[in-house]
């Protein structure tokens, strides 16, 4: 895989089919329904006062939710670039056009919170890059931790030279 | 209570005047504003780049700064990023939840 900066468009490019579908995986990772804690950990509790919570909830919280859909739903609409024959095994190529960044950073860290709170993971886990994806469900998530972490690295270091 | 000032005019002669009354201002603890501070808590999960980015982008901090409270953040377990008016601090905060960082508010005590 390679990712390059080309004019207005960051270029994941050479992607074989097993990082392309972790990259379809995005949108569906983003959604914390069935995974305790993963809710929580996306609408935080601002405050430790009561009434502070309950109005954050009745007016931010439904604000927060759109601004996550809005970004999931630019992810997923980019990611259509990667349907195509689902046998196929032809390395593929991802454009990103950089005013969709935010909403990549964004999808990418909702989908990291999400995996991490699923599994747990432990701080020493989470520095561990080296670790296999081949073993388990639990390795795959730390995998996609990790390889969404660079993705979002690699758009971070475009933005700040942009 | 009022108070009378005697006023001399420049021909000699003298009058008085009664003083302006100062009011005594009682306010309740709202109207007095108690200071809020926005403190940012450690998240193994967002990378220490992103971090700092949001700390720019949210307070417009330039990145020595941003980098220094992203350490406090992951060194001490938490940092306070800002202080003052409570509307204010709830705007932050918002940013930053919409950004995913771990922020709460809090009184100053």
């Amino acid at each position: 895989m390679e990712i390059s900066r080309e004019g207005e468009a960051l270029w994941v490019s050479d992607l074989d089919p097993f990082l392309a579908e972790l990259l379809r995986q995005i949108p569906l990772c983003t959604n914390p329904d069935g995974v305790p804690g993963a809710e929580a950990r996306l609408f935080i509790e601002p405050s430790r006062e009561k009434e502070i919570c309950a109005e954050w909830k009745s007016y931010v919280e439904p604000e927060l939710r759109r601004l996550f859909r809005s970004a999931t739903e630019t992810v997923a609409a980019d990611l259509a670039q990667l349907n195509g024959n689902e046998k196929s095994l032809r390395n593929r190529s991802l454009k990103i056009p950089f005013e969709h960044a935010d909403a990549w950073l964004s999808a990418l860290n909702q989908a990291r919170l999400v995996i991490a709170e699923k599994y747990k993971f432990s701080d020493e886990e989470l520095n561990d890059h080296d670790r296999s994806p081949i073993g388990s469900r639990r390795d795959l998530g730390l995998f996609q931790v990790n390889f969404y972490g660079f993705l979002q690295e690699f758009i971070l270091r475009e933005m700040e030279a942009h | 209570m009022s108070a009378v000032i005697a006023v001399r005019s420049d021909k000699g002669s003298t009058s008085t005047v009664e003083a302006p009354v100062k009011e005594t201002e009682t306010r309740g603890e709202e109207e007095l504003d108690i200071p809020w501070q926005v403190v940012v808590h450690n998240d193994p999960v967002n990378l220490m780049t992103y971090v700092t980015m949001v700390f720019q982008r949210v307070f417009g901090y330039p990145r020595e700064k941003a980098e220094r409270h992203m350490l406090e953040v992951h060194h001490k377990g938490r940092s306070i990023l800002w202080c003052g008016v409570r509307e204010r601090a709830e705007f932050y905060v918002q940013q930053l939840h919409g950004h995913l960082l771990l922020a709460t508010l809090e009184k100053v005590v």
